[in-house]
C-alpha cells in the first residue's frame, strides 16, 4: 500500500512543480528582449502614441509581480487569458491545437515502437554480430539526424519529386481520416524516428537481461525453437518495462513536435508556441507551456502508476 | 584517516576495471566506428585550415550557388563561398557547442545532483522540484527563450543549451549518488565519522563518473543537434562564421535549385552526432555490461 | 425493385440542379499568418490581403495606383479641411445592416477612439464626422491633410457593420462583419481562414467563387510545392529564386509587377550612445559606405536581378517616383576619398543589424564583402525580428537593414521614417529642413507640387545619408493558368473581383 502513498506524494509534488514552472516561464519572457507592443502595432508602429497606448492596454508597464499575480488569478479561475496577437482566448487556441499535436505524437509513438523495438530485439539476440551493428544503425539513424533536415528532405523527395503526399498542411482526423493521415504521416515518421533509438536501447537491455532469466533457459532446455523462445518468452517479458518507460517519451514527443511542426507547417502546439515566442504573444506562451508541463507531469505520474501496477516487487517495496 | 578510506573501497574494483572496460569497448565494432567518426570530425575541426585552404568566408558574389565541381567539391553557397570549406570549418562551431554546453551543463547539474543525493531531505526536494519544472518545459522552447534573451551568437547558444541540459545531468548524478550512498562502504565511512563533503568527494564522485561519462557523451550528441536547431531558427552563430544549422537555414529556400546546399551540412551533422551516439552506447556497454542500454 | 429505382432516379433528378454547379473554391497561399482580423487593430501586411476578400473600403486603388471609388462614389473638398463623401446606395453589410453615413461615422470613430487602435495615427487629423444625409458624410479636419484620401483607401477606409462593432467590442476580430464580397466563416490560426460568398454583395456579379480560403505557409519552398501540386490556386508571393520553377510548370504562370516595398539601411545618427560612432556622426562616411555597394550586383546575386535599385522611398511603380533621382554607381575610389576627407582611420567599424531572414542575411554578407575594399569592417548582427525592432527603437544599433512594405501615397513611406520624433525614424534623424518640407507636403493636394517637395527631401536625405535606399521589390504572384481576370495592383493586395476559372 506504499504505492498509493507514493502516488499521493507525487501528486503533492506536482503542485509546486507546476507553480515553479509558471514562474520560470513568466520570468523568462520578461527577460526576453523585444517589445510586444511594437510587434502588435506592426505597420502602424510609426506612430509613437499607438505603441504607448498598446503598452497601457496590455498593462505592460505594470510591475512584473503584479502581472504575474493577475495571470495566476485568471488561471485559478480557469482563464488562461487572451492572445495579444489574435485576441482569441488562449483556452480556445489550446483546445484547437492540442488534438493536432496529440494525433501527431500518437502516430510518432507508433513509428518509434515499430522501428525501435524490432531493432532492439535484433540487436540483443544477435549481439555483437553484423545484425547488431545494422539494427543499432537503424535505431541511431533517427537520433542522429536533425529532424528539420530529414523533414525538408522528405518534403522534397516524397511531395515535390514523387508527388505522393501533400507537402504541408493539416486536415483534422474527424473531418477526413485518410487525408488527415496523409498530411501527418511524414511529420509523424520524422518525429517518431527521433525517439526510436530510445526504444531500441530500452528493448535491447530488457531483452539482454530477459535472455539470461531462468524461464528462458528452461524454454530453451525444453527444445523450443530459438525464434519461439525469443518472441514468446523473452520479448513478452521484456516489453513490459519498455512500454512503461515509453510512456515517458510522450513528453519528449511534445517537445520534439516544436521543430517538426515548424518544418511541415502542422498547426499544432509546437508551431503555436514558436510563433508566439517570435511574436512575443506572452499569454499564449504561458498557456501552452503550462498545459504542456501539466501534461508532462501527468504522464510521468501515469507511468509511475503503471510501473507500480505491473511490477509487483515495486508494490511491495 | 586515509587508511580507513582505502579499506572502505570495494575490493571488486582492484583488477584493472579500466582495461576490462576498454576491452569490451573495443570489442564492439559500432563503438569503434563511432570513435572513428568522432576522430574524423575532430580532425576536420583542428586541421580545417589545411584541409580547406580557400577559407570559409571568401565571398564571391559573381559565383553564387555553383554546383559541385573539381574546383568546389561541395559547390558554392548563396554568397559564393566554398561549401566544402564551410562544412569543414563548421565542425568547429558544432564541436565547440557540443562539448562546451555539456561542460556548462555538468558544472551546474553534477554538483546539484550530488548535493541532492548526499544531503537528501529538503535540499533534495527543492532541487528536484526545480529540475522537474525545467524538464516539463519543452527543451527547445526553453533554449529558444534563453537564446533570444541572451542575444543570438554561439556563446549564448552554448549557455542556453547548457542550462537546458543541466537538469538531465542533475538527475543522472542524483540517481547515481543515491545508488552509491546505499553501498556498504559508504555506511562504513559514515560510521567512521567522515563529514558529508568528504564522503561526496572521496567516494561518491569517483563512483558516479562512469554513468556520467556515458550520459555526457550522449548529451554532446543532442547538444550538437540543439545548436543546429537554434542556428536553424537564426539563434546561433553569427554570419559569416559557418555553422551547419545556419547553413541549413540558408539552404532551405534553394532546396529544388541547389540541393547540395542542404545535403552536405545535413550529412555533417548526421555523421558527427552518430559518432557521439555510438561512442556513448559503446561506453555504456563497456562500463556496465549488465545495465547496458538503460 | 423498379419502384425503388424510379424513386432513386427521381431523387437524383431533384439533386441534379445542385450538382450541376459544384461549389467553386479559390485557395490563396499567404507568406505568413495574419494577426487579428479586426481592421482597427490589425497591423500585419498579409492581414490587408485577407481584408480585401472580406471588407470593402471607401476607396480603392486601380492598377495605376489611382484612387477609385468603392463604397464611396465620389468626394469633394469643400475647403482644405472639409471633405464631403458621397456614399454608394444599396450596399449591405454581411449581417444585413444597411451601409450608410451613420456606419461611416461609427467606423471612423471606432478607429479614432478604441484603446489600442492602430488606425488613430493615420487619421488623427479628423476632428469630427458629420452625417449630412444617409448617403453623405462630412469629415472635418484639424488641418489640411493631403494623405487622408489615401488612408481611406487603406485600412482606415474599411467599413464595419455598426451593430456588430457595438455588440462584439474587442471580439469583433474573431468574427468580423464587413461589406465585402466574402463573409467570414471560420479561422484556425496558422492553418486557414475560410470565407464564403456574400450573396447580397453590391458588386456580386464580379464574384465567381463560392468559397475563398487563405492558407498561411511560411516556408517559401513549401508554398511553391503547394502551388505545384494544385493544392493552392494562387500564391501571393513567390520568392525571386523560385520564379523559374513556376514558369517551367505548364499549368502555372507568374504575374509580376513593381511593388511599393523597399529595402534600406537605417543608420543610428542620434538615438542614444550607439550613435556616437564615426559613422553615426559623419555623413561622409555613410555616403562612402553607400558608394561601396553595387546595388544591381546585389540584386542579381540574391534576387535574380528582379528588383529595381532606387535612391528614394517611392518605388518606380509609385505615382510619386522621381526618375531623376538615381542611385550612384559603385565607386571605391570615391568612397576612399570621402573617408580620407574625414581623417577617420580605417578600418571603420560598423555593426549592421539584420533580421534573420535568409535573403536579408545573404544581402548583408555580400554588402560586408563589398564594403571591405574601401576600409569598412562590417560586423553582421543577425537578430530575431522582434528583438531587432525593440533594439532599433531603443537605439541599440549602429545600422539596421530593414524593409518596408510600402504605401501608394508617398507620405506613408516618408513621414514617420524621416520626420523627427516618429516611430520608424529609428536612428532619430533630425533635420529641421526635412521636417518642414514633410509638414508642408501634407498641406498640398496637387501631385506635382508634392513631388517637387519630395524631390527636395530626397536631395537633403541623400546628402545627410541617415538612410541608404537600396531597391524596390516586385510583387511576384504565382497562379494557375486557368485562373483568369487577375488584376495586379502594385500594393500587392489580391483583389478577388473579376477573378474566375476558365471553363
Amino acid at each position: 500500500m506504499q504505492g498509493q502513498g507514493r502516488i499521493g506524494a507525487r501528486l503533492a509534488q506536482a503542485v509546486p512543480t507546476i507553480l515553479l514552472l509558471s514562474v520560470i516561464v513568466f520570468g523568462l519572457q520578461q527577460l526576453m528582449p523585444g517589445d510586444p507592443a511594437l510587434i502588435i502595432a506592426g505597420e502602424a508602429a510609426g506612430d509613437p502614441h499607438v505603441v504607448a497606448q498598446i503598452r497601457a492596454h496590455l498593462h505592460l508597464d505594470a510591475p512584473i509581480a503584479l502581472q504575474y499575480l493577475r495571470w495566476l488569478w485568471g488561471v485559478l479561475h480557469g482563464n488562461l487569458g487572451y492572445s495579444w496577437r489574435l485576441d482569441e482566448p488562449v483556452t480556445a487556441l489550446v483546445a484547437q491545437k492540442l488534438p493536432v499535436t496529440l494525433q501527431l505524437s500518437a502516430m510518432a509513438f507508433l513509428f518509434a515502437v515499430v522501428i525501435g523495438v524490432p531493432a532492439g530485439v535484433i540487436s540483443a539476440v544477435k549481439r555483437d554480430t553484423v545484425w547488431d551493428f545494422i539494427a543499432n544503425g537503424v535505431g541511431l539513424f533517427g537520433l542522429s539526424i536533425p529532424t528539420f533536415w530529414l523533414g525538408i528532405v522528405l518534403i522534397l523527395v516524397v511531395s515535390v519529386d514523387l508527388g505522393w503526399l501533400p507537402p504541408s498542411g493539416y486536415v483534422p482526423l474527424m473531418q477526413d481520416p485518410l487525408r488527415s493521415l496523409a498530411t501527418t504521416i511524414m511529420p509523424a515518421f520524422v518525429l517518431g524516428n527521433a525517439i526510436a533509438a530510445t526504444f531500441m536501447r530500452h528493448t535491447r537491455s530488457a531483452m539482454l537481461s530477459a535472455m539470461e532469466q531462468d524461464y528462458v533457459r528452461t524454454a530453451r532446455a525444453k527444445g523450443l525453437s530459438e525464434p519461439r523462445v525469443v518472441l514468446r518468452h523473452a520479448l513478452r517479458n521484456a516489453l513490459i518495462p519498455v512500454v512503461t518507460l515509453g510512456g515517458l517519451q510522450l513528453g519528449t514527443l511534445l517537445s520534439g513536435a516544436v521543430l517538426t511542426e515548424q518544418v511541415f507547417g502542422v498547426p499544432g502546439f509546437g508551431k503555436l508556441v514558436v510563433d508566439s515566442v517570435f511574436n512575443r504573444d506572452y499569454p499564449v506562451i504561458q498557456g501552452v507551456v503550462l498545459v504542456t508541463g501539466a501534461l508532462y507531469i501527468a504522464l510521468n505520474l501515469l507511468t509511475d502508476l503503471l510501473y507500480v501496477l505491473i511490477n509487483p516487487r515495486l508494490r511491495a517495496a | 584517516m586515509s587508511a580507513t578510506a582505502v579499506t572502505a573501497r570495494p575490493a571488486a574494483r582492484a583488477p584493472s576495471p579500466f582495461r576490462l572496460a576498454m576491452g569490451r569497448f573495443a570489442a564492439r565494432r559500432a563503438a569503434l566506428l563511432g570513435l572513428g567518426l568522432v576522430a574524423l570530425v575532430v580532425g576536420a575541426a583542428v586541421f580545417a585550415r589545411l584541409i580547406a585552404p580557400i577559407g570559409p568566408t571568401a565571398a564571391d558574389w559573381s559565383a553564387i550557388r555553383l554546383a559541385p565541381s573539381a574546383a568546389h567539391w561541395f559547390g558554392t553557397d548563396e554568397v559564393g563561398r566554398d561549401e566544402f570549406a564551410r562544412v569543414v570549418f563548421g565542425a568547429r562551431a558544432s564541436l565547440l557547442a557540443g562539448v562546451v554546453s555539456v561542460l556548462i551543463a555538468s558544472a551546474i547539474g553534477v554538483p546539484a545532483g550530488i548535493l541532492a543525493g548526499v544531503a537528501g531531505g529538503w535540499t533534495d526536494a527543492v532541487l528536484s522540484r526545480i529540475v522537474d519544472a525545467m524538464l516539463a518545459i519543452p527543451f527547445l522552447i526553453l533554449a529558444i527563450a534563453l537564446a533570444a534573451f541572451l542575444g543570438p551568437n554561439l556563446r549564448n547558444a552554448m549557455i542556453a543549451i547548457g542550462i537546458t541540459t543541466a537538469p538531465v545531468l542533475m538527475r543522472v548524478a542524483r540517481a547515481a549518488t543515491l545508488d552509491v550512498m546505499t553501498q556498504d562502504y559508504i555506511e562504513a565511512a559514515r560510521a567512521l565519522g567522515n563529514p558529508p563533503w568528504r564522503l561526496a568527494l572521496r567516494h561518491v564522485v569517483p563512483n558516479i563518473l562512469p554513468p556520467l561519462l556515458v550520459q555526457s557523451t550522449l548529451a554532446i550528441a543532442s547538444a550538437i543537434i540543439a545548436e543546429a536547431s537554434l542556428s536553424f531558427l537564426g539563434l546561433g552563430e553569427q554570419p559569416p562564421t559557418p555553422s551547419w544549422g545556419a547553413m541549413l537555414n540558408a539552404a532551405q529556400q534553394f532546396l529544388t535549385q541547389s540541393p547540395w546546399l542542404a545535403t552536405f551540412p545535413g550529412l555533417a551533422i548526421f555523421i558527427t552526432v552518430l559518432g557521439f551516439n555510438l561512442v556513448g552506447d559503446g561506453l555504456r556497454d563497456a562500463l556496465d555490461p549488465r545495465r547496458a542500454g538503460r | 425493385m423498379r419502384k425503388l429505382l424510379l424513386a432513386l432516379g427521381l431523387l437524383c433528378a431533384s439533386l441534379a440542379p445542385a450538382l450541376a454547379a459544384p461549389p467553386t473554391t479559390l485557395r490563396i497561399g499567404l507568406r505568413e499568418d495574419p494577426d487579428i482580423l479586426d481592421p482597427t487593430l490589425s497591423g500585419s501586411y498579409v492581414g490587408r490581403i485577407v481584408f480585401a476578400g472580406m471588407c470593402d473600403k471607401l476607396f480603392d486603388y486601380n492598377t495605376k495606383l489611382e484612387i477609385v471609388p468603392q463604397l464611396a462614389t465620389s468626394y469633394t473638398y469643400k475647403d482644405p479641411t472639409h471633405l464631403i463623401l458621397h456614399l454608394r446606395p444599396g450596399v449591405l453589410f454581411q449581417d444585413g445592416e444597411k451601409f450608410d453615413a451613420a456606419a461611416v461615422k461609427a467606423t471612423l470613430e471606432r478607429d479614432l477612439t478604441m484603446p489600442g487602435s492602430l488606425r488613430r495615427g493615420q487619421i488623427n487629423d479628423i476632428t469630427s464626422i458629420n452625417v449630412i444625409d444617409p448617403l453623405t458624410v462630412e469629415i472635418v479636419l484639424k488641418q489640411p491633410d493631403s494623405p487622408l484620401l489615401a488612408q481611406l483607401a487603406g485600412r482606415p477606409g474599411i467599413m464595419l457593420a455598426p451593430k456588430a462593432i457595438a455588440s462584439e467590442g474587442r471580439q469583433f476580430g474573431l468574427h468580423p462583419v464587413c461589406a465585402g464580397p466574402f463573409r467570414f466563416v471560420s479561422r484556425v490560426p496558422q492553418q486557414k481562414i475560410v470565407l464564403e460568398k456574400f450573396k447580397r454583395y453590391w458588386d456580386a456579379k464580379a464574384i465567381h467563387f463560392d468559397r475563398l480560403v487563405y492558407e498561411p505557409i511560411v516556408n517559401s519552398a513549401v508554398r511553391l510545392a503547394n502551388l505545384q501540386s494544385g493544392a493552392l490556386d494562387l500564391v501571393e508571393f513567390i520568392v525571386p529564386t523560385d520564379v523559374a520553377a513556376v514558369e517551367k510548370d505548364p499549368k502555372l504562370r507568374i504575374a509580376m509587377d513593381d511593388a511599393l516595398g523597399y529595402l534600406n539601411v537605417i543608420f543610428n545618427v542620434g538615438n542614444g550612445p550607439e550613435a556616437k560612432t564615426p559613422i553615426g556622426e559623419q555623413a561622409k562616411l555613410r555616403r562612402a559606405f553607400g558608394l561601396t555597394l553595387d546595388r544591381q550586383a546585389l540584386v542579381n546575386a540574391v534576387y535574380k536581378g528582379l528588383y529595381a535599385p532606387v535612391a528614394q522611398a517611392n518605388a518606380p511603380s509609385s505615382r510619386f517616383y522621381i526618375p531623376a533621382i538615381q542611385p550612384p554607381k559603385r565607386n571605391i575610389a570615391e568612397a576612399k576619398k570621402l573617408i580620407a576627407e574625414t581623417h577617420v582611420p580605417t578600418p571603420i567599424h560598423l555593426t549592421l543589424m539584420v533580421p534573420n531572414s535568409p535573403d536579408l542575411l545573404q544581402v548583408a554578407q555580400i554588402m560586408q564583402a563589398m564594403a571591405a575594399p574601401a576600409g569598412f569592417d562590417v560586423k553582421i548582427q543577425a537578430t530575431e525580428f522582434a528583438s531587432a525592432l525593440a533594439a532599433a527603437r531603443a537605439g541599440q544599433f549602429q545600422a539596421f537593414l530593414i524593409m518596408w512594405s510600402g504605401r501608394a501615397d508617398a507620405d506613408g513611406n516618408m513621414y514617420s521614417f524621416l520626420h523627427s520624433g516618429y516611430g520608424f525614424n529609428y536612428g532619430h534623424y533630425d533635420s529641421p529642413v526635412v521636417d518642414k518640407l514633410l509638414d508642408e507636403s501634407r498641406i498640398h493636394q496637387k501631385l506635382a507640387t508634392r513631388k517637387a517637395i519630395y524631390a527636395k527631401v530626397f536631395a537633403q536625405v541623400n546628402e545627410d545619408a541617415p538612410v541608404i535606399y537600396l531597391w524596390a521589390q516586385k510583387n511576384i504572384v504565382g497562379l494557375k493558368k486557368s485562373l483568369l481576370g487577375f488584376r495586379q495592383v502594385p500594393d500587392g493586395i489580391i483583389r478577388v473581383q473579376g477573378l474566375h476559372f476558365a471553363n
